[in-house]
């Protein structure tokens, strides 16, 4: 069996007396886009930081790739990256320079090769020299998920990667990370309040709920299992506590 | 809109990095550079301040050169001791404000997941620091030789040791109002505008460090910019480079600069414990 991508072992994290993420393991394959969901508060965003390297654990671990993110992330970072509509990037500088300042950062080789690529890939090319402060947000959407591929990564963390698309361009994304992740195999983990995307996206989700995580298996799967139409009714089943969760851990399917 | 695939060629080629840690200084000064080339409103404000002290010190100079025959000698004094001070204050800004950028563009998040290291970041914000400084007060500088016949670069020598000493104190005072921001959030920018303030009158600028009360001589010869600015006087006054002088700012120095990289590493730790660099800037 290979090594998994992320392995994450007894995962908390504490603010004084409160717990945003508490005892949290799971394992993530290679090659698989897996969501993160949860309500607001469940400790989506402070695991993904957690598992870049942001904030720091309070207890437990986290391997990427086999390496141990406590004491070798810069070991790992190349072949990772990162994309939210939480975060920003330079409003003054233009795509390109936004583009060549991470590809530098990231180490890439070729580097206006690439930076066309991507340009081409998101249709970007005729706003190249537009300042990112003056796109809208679809387009700023596009210019993260294009930083976000500038190194081709081998694990790449996504918080909401179609946020103020709209329904063509979200559904635009989701079919460039889906043939992106066939061609190279790589691991995708995002956190998604849209459910649709995540039964037409991922083939993996983890469910968080209070810091823990109360359910995971296939969208297909957690439908059956909580006996409703869509991952949206067990989305609202499970922050809304209107089912019962086992008493001993995740219901795994 | 048409989002186009990859060739599987491009896709196929084994993934290569480049580890290097220049490169990634670089990244990071090109980064600076483009935002200081994007807004000239950004270049005029470098030289701007440097020009109007130096301008109103020079017509001070000038009224005392014609009312009394010793400051008539020292009239480049004060101008020089003008242009030297503000290098200070160009390079304590040169770090604390273009940290300040990368907080008002909510960009930290994406730096620090990427390969870049917090000493590499510092090791940029010094560079740039020094670029802005050698900008804003070099304009000054130039401007003083057609306006008053004074060029500090007549100093020669001294001056590259007169600069370089108070260019170092003004970045580990940036660093560590930088480290301050990062822990406290945007609310204590406003340190980056009083800090250098606070010990403009014990450095000794315009004056002897020895018409200073007792107390506050004892505090004066802690920091570097007292020695710098008694040498000054002694170069221009007895045409001497005092070498006791300029060993102990280089000493001050060193060690103020490693330390204000020490507490900006620390709380950088700080700030990953509490999670600042996903929140600080909104």
């Amino acid at each position: 069996m290979s090594l998994p991508v992320i392995a994450v072992e007894g995962l908390s994290k504490t603010y004084g007396s409160v717990a945003a993420v508490s005892d949290l393991s799971f394992n993530i394959a290679r090659g698989s886009i897996t969501a993160l969901l949860g309500g607001n508060g469940a400790g989506k965003t402070t695991t993904l930081s957690m598992l870049l390297g942001l904030l720091l654990p309070t207890r437990g671990s986290i391997h990427l790739f086999g390496v141990d993110m406590a004491n070798d992330r810069f070991q790992v970072l190349p072949r990772i990256n990162f994309s939210s509509p939480y975060v920003d990037l330079p409003q003054r500088l233009t795509i390109t320079e936004n583009l060549r300042v991470y590809a530098r950062l990231y180490g890439v080789v070729n580097i206006n090769e690439r930076i066309d690529e991507m340009l081409e890939a998101l249709d970007l090319q005729a706003m190249r020299k537009r300042r990112y402060g003056t796109l809208s947000a679809g387009q700023k959407t596009r210019v993260a998920i294009a930083k976000a591929m500038l190194n081709e990564p081998e694990l790449l963390l996504l918080d909401e990667p179609t946020a103020s698309l709209d329904p063509d361009s979200a559904d635009r994304i989701r079919r460039y990370l889906t043939d992106y992740k066939v061609r190279t195999h790589a691991t995708i983990l995002l956190a998604s309040h849209n459910m649709g995307e995540v039964e037409q996206l991922c083939d993996d989700v983890i469910m968080l709920h209070r810091g823990g995580i109360v359910a995971r298996g296939t969208p297909a799967q957690l439908i059956a299992d909580f006996r409703r139409d869509s991952m949206e009714q067990v989305f609202i089943d499970i922050t809304r506590e209107t089912i019962r969760f086992p008493e001993e851990g995740p219901i795994e399917l | 809109m048409n989002f186009k695939t990859q060739s599987s060629a491009s896709v196929n080629v084994k993934r290569e990095y480049k580890d290097s840690s220049v490169q990634r200084i670089y990244a990071m000064c090109l980064r600076y550079l483009y935002l200081l080339r994007s807004s000239w409103p950004r270049v005029v404000e470098l030289a701007y301040w440097p020009t109007v002290q130096m301008i109103l010190w020079g017509l001070i100079s000038q009224f005392f050169a014609e009312n009394n025959s010793w400051l008539a000698q020292a009239a480049g004094v004060l101008i020089g001791a003008v242009l030297l001070w503000d290098v200070v204050f160009r390079g304590q800004l040169g770090v604390s404000l273009v940290f300040f950028e990368e907080l008002h563009a909510r960009n930290l998040a994406h730096l620090f997941v990427s390969p870049l290291r917090p000493i590499e970041l510092v090791a940029s914000l010094l560079l740039i620091s020094f670029v802005r400084t050698v900008i804003g007060v070099g304009v000054a500088a130039l401007l003083a030789i057609p306006m008053y016949h004074y060029s500090i670069f007549d100093l020669g020598l001294p001056l590259l040791a007169f600069f370089a000493n108070l260019l170092v104190m003004g970045w580990a005072m940036g660093l560590v109002v930088a480290a301050l921001v990062l822990r406290f959030g945007v609310g204590a920018e406003s340190l980056a505008w009083v800090v250098v303030f606070a010990v403009a009158p014990l450095s000794g600028i315009f004056y002897p460090i020895e018409i200073l009360p007792q107390w506050a001589q004892t505090l004066a010869w802690w920091l570097p910019a007292s020695h710098v600015f008694e040498g000054l006087r002694s170069v221009m006054f007895d045409h001497q480079f005092p070498m006791s002088l300029f060993y102990t700012a280089t000493v001050l120095n060193v060690a103020y600069l490693l330390l204000s990289i020490v507490v900006f590493l620390y709380v950088f730790s700080v700030a990953r414990r509490h999670g600042l660099l996903m929140r600080i800037g909104e």
